[in-house]
């Protein structure tokens, strides 16, 4: 193995963001994870490609965050011996994301956890369904297999098993609980319940489709998902998009940060017993998202970011409203914190409850939102600002606390920077045209879109081919990073805490499954 | 009667939470919903996972039989006093305990767990509340002290029955499955107490069962009305007029205290399980302190 130190540079890859491409063999993918872990990058994603039909050899892909700028190393696999060294010993975040690439490719990381992660015995474990050479109309009959948990032994220790199917109406993860008494001593999750093959369905898709697949990856983040795929497509194909569309696109990705921060908060009442707080933070949230229907055109802004530019735009007679309703949020919020602030039930509830410490936070590579409240000072908005952020200039939320109560006040706080930009949005709306025409594809390409959704960074890229098809393309939930995170804040805390510091992070199990 | 005033708590509490409320006879609806169902049992489940409703219920029915609601006299309150009425909750309690763990899953057994560390600490201090109404009668005959408050002449603020009051309070909350022990409206499997027992029942089983609890809310109710604020309840034989403005007087007495729990169940968020135990270790505080004031200072 080379210990050769090797350049963290490569050639520049089509994004929104400054973002590098390099390929490297495999003692080099070593090397450069090892660097960039010492150098406090972050692994952002890691996925895998079929070229055996272009060049005969899988690809696996690997993308990191850097400071400033994204870094996305490329390594072929021989089509006989699918195998890569794993990433996990410097990146934890890697190991599920490895065992997905599995699932679905046949590429194997070189140690560390066997266990298929996506696949429930949907189909048979020899069979990859997202390889070119796979139908994705052929039935296949599920082959239901074990799952052994990580069992903890002990005096009065047992499991609780909960889900996938819950007493109320969420989404399906199972959760197994080692208890002793009513102390978690270990949680363990298992997710891929809402696995419904989405990388295999964007190739069948023409290029200017996919952007309606995207935003329904995951439909709390419709928004960042359009946005991050619709980049990548302009990226590859090297359209420019019009300033007045950025912008809109930038107030419609805040909507969504609001909107689903004030459900968040209001959710995170409840769950402490206020139903006070659940509907007044509804009640608001109602209000935005009928607002949205009536300027946008949709309740969650579905399909509101199309290739080139946004499908429509908001009118002089629009803008007043939509002011109007950022002062009353405003408002309300304001006297909403004060009330969850002085409330001692629900502030004994928050503090200290579902404790992750800056050092598991840093170690375990935390995204977003969940990071921020655990000292991780990384906002792309802020840290590798694209159109129009660099002119908005916004600032970065960071607590260092990292219990439920931190996540509860990033929560506050993100709103009140995301209504001032919305307002700074809607004051300095650019003139000009709201959508430009995506030129025809002349080769093949690729394409990078990286936007700070409401959760944290999502991830979209993108290989297109003549003529104007996806031919790969790779969504990126920060909640990859961010499951992992609930097994450790959950450890040592009492087990009727576990849905509030679940619903503190509220992460995305369709968008993670994909 | 029962259904009513859980239909009325949560009136009250879609109200002060700016929602739209149900009907007051939802409760109703709930139960010929529920009775109308087939019943769903686990394949390993006993007769003790099918008994239990009925006992429970039946035990909840002779409960309200003895409570001196409207007239203090009972047919049934010669046979049981307070102790009687606190063995009936107790009894209650370990039916629904056992039948949780019968059916074997973990959010029975974690449910039953946590419901018997909450009784265990609600009992001794629902005794002792009672306890001071009877030293005040010198009986714990009910519908005794009921006619030994009535009997006299001019209101007294007794002090000590002011700290048992506040402790049944308490202990009625944590009994009664309400905020801040438990939150009667969860769907979070994991921090339910009394919702987690249940979780396996179906059908008419389950319409008992929730009859039961609304039926216990309501006993505890006209228990606290008893001991507390005796005022309306027919104690003379039982003539139209006087059953009449007994009944009045409940309705309106349950009134204000439906608004009341709906009020605090509002503003106040559930309490860590833990401190549950400091709830009521507080509950029984005040119990014994007002006990002691009675004994002591004769007040």
């Amino acid at each position: 193995m080379s210990l050769e130190p090797i350049a963290l540079e490569g050639s520049r890859l089509a994004a929104n963001v400054p973002a590098q491409h390099r390929v490297v063999d495999a003692d080099q993918w070593t090397a450069a994870a090892r660097q960039l872990h010492d150098a406090g990058a972050r692994l952002l994603t890691l996925w895998g490609a079929d070229d055996r039909d272009r060049d005969g050899v899988f690809r696996v892909f690997a993308a990191y965050l850097l400071p400033g700028r994204a870094l996305v190393l490329e390594l072929a696999l021989a089509a006989g011996d699918p195998t890569y060294p794993s990433l996990e010993p410097w990146f934890p975040a890697a190991s599920r994301l490895q065992r997905a690439t599995r699932d679905l490719l046949g590429l194997g990381a070189g140690e560390g956890d066997t266990r298929p992660w996506l696949r429930h015995g949907g189909w048979p474990e020899d069979r990859f369904p997202l390889r070119r050479d796979v139908s994705a109309e052929t039935h296949v009959p599920g082959v239901p297999g074990p799952y052994p948990f990580v069992r903890v032994n002990g005096d009065g220790v047992h499991e609780i098993p909960v889900g996938p199917i819950h007493a109320g109406t969420i989404e399906p993860g199972h959760f197994r609980f080692s208890v002793v008494g009513e102390k978690v001593l270990r949680l363990e999750e298992r997710l891929g319940y809402t696995h419904k093959g989405v990388a295999k369905r964007f190739e069948a898709l023409p290029l200017l489709e996919g952007h309606r697949l995207a935003a329904r990856v995951c439909g709390d983040s419709a928004v960042a998902f359009s946005w991050a795929y619709c980049a990548a497509l302009e990226a590859a194909t090297g359209a420019t998009v019009a300033p007045r569309a950025t912008c809109l696109r930038a107030l419609a990705l805040e909507r969504e940060r609001i909107a689903n921060h004030l459900g968040d908060l209001g959710a995170l009442g409840n769950d402490a017993g206020l139903a006070f707080g659940l509907s007044q933070f509804s009640a608001i949230k109602e209000r935005m998202l009928r607002l949205n229907q009536n300027v946008f055109g949709q309740r969650y802004l579905m399909d509101y970011i199309v290739p080139g530019g946004v499908r429509s735009d908001v009118g002089p007679r629009l803008v007043r409203p939509l002011l109007d309703e950022a002062t009353d949020v405003e408002r309300d919020v304001v006297a909403l914190k004060a009330i969850y602030d002085e409330h001692a039930g629900l502030q004994d509830r928050f503090k200290g409850t579902g404790q992750l410490a800056p050092l598991t936070a840093k170690a375990m590579g935390a995204l977003g939102l969940a990071g921020r409240a655990s000292g991780i000072d990384l906002d792309l908005r802020v840290a590798m600002p694209w159109a129009p952020y660099g002119d908005l200039r916004p600032h970065g939320v960071l607590s260092m606390d990292g219990d439920v109560a931190a996540r509860v006040q990033v929560r506050f706080d993100e709103v009140m920077e995301s209504l001032r930009l919305n307002r700074l949005l809607l004051e300095q709306l650019p003139h000009g045209a709201t959508s430009v025409s995506i030129p025809a594809l002349g080769s093949r390409t690729t394409g990078l879109g990286l936007i700070e959704g409401w959760r944290g960074p999502v991830m979209v890229a993108l290989e297109a081919e003549v003529p104007s098809v996806i031919r790969r393309c790779h969504v990126h939930d920060p909640s990859w990073q961010n499951w992992p995170l609930i097994e450790h804040a959950v450890t040592g805390n009492i087990v009727p805490d576990f849905p509030l510091i679940n619903k503190s992070f509220n992460l995305a199990y369709s968008g993670h499954d994909g | 009667m029962a259904p009513l005033f859980a239909g009325w708590v949560e009136q009250c509490r879609a109200l002060l939470q700016n929602r739209s409320a149900p009907p007051l006879w939802q409760p109703y609806r709930m139960l010929r919903k529920l009775f109308h169902k087939e019943a769903t049992l686990a394949n390993h489940a006993s007769w003790l996972f099918r008994g239990a409703p009925y006992v429970v219920f039946a035990a909840m029915v002779l409960a309200a039989a003895i409570t001196p609601s409207l007239t203090t006299e009972l047919p049934a309150a010669r046979v049981a006093d307070a102790i009687a009425l606190v063995g009936l909750f107790a009894t209650t309690r370990v039916f629904m305990a056992l039948a949780a763990m019968d059916i074997g899953t973990a959010f029975g057994t974690l449910g039953a767990r946590r419901e018997m560390m909450i009784g265990f600490l609600t009992e001794p201090a629902l005794l002792m509340v009672l306890f001071n109404g009877s030293l005040m009668a010198g009986t714990t005959a009910l519908p005794a002290i009921v006619q030994d408050t009535l009997a006299q002449s001019h209101v007294t603020l007794h002090p000590s029955l002011a700290f048992a009051a506040l402790a049944f309070v308490m202990v009625l909350l944590a009994e009664n499955a309400r905020l801040p022990i438990d939150n009667p409206s969860t769907h979070l499997e994991l921090t339910m107490i009394h919702e987690a027992m249940v979780l396996e029942y179906s059908a008419r089983h389950l319409a008992l069962i929730e009859w039961a609890s609304w039926l216990k809310l309501f006993n505890y109710a006209c228990i606290g009305f008893a001991l507390f604020a005796p005022w309306g309840i027919a104690t003379h034989g039982v003539s139209l007029g006087g059953t009449a403005l007994a009944m009045l007087a409940l309705v309106a007495k349950l009134a204000v205290a439906g608004a009341a729990l709906a009020y605090f169940e509002t503003t106040s968020a559930k309490l860590r399980l833990f401190r549950a135990p400091e709830f009521l270790t507080m509950a029984f505080l005040l119990a014994v302190l007002g006990l002691l004031v009675h004994l002591l200072l004769k007040a």
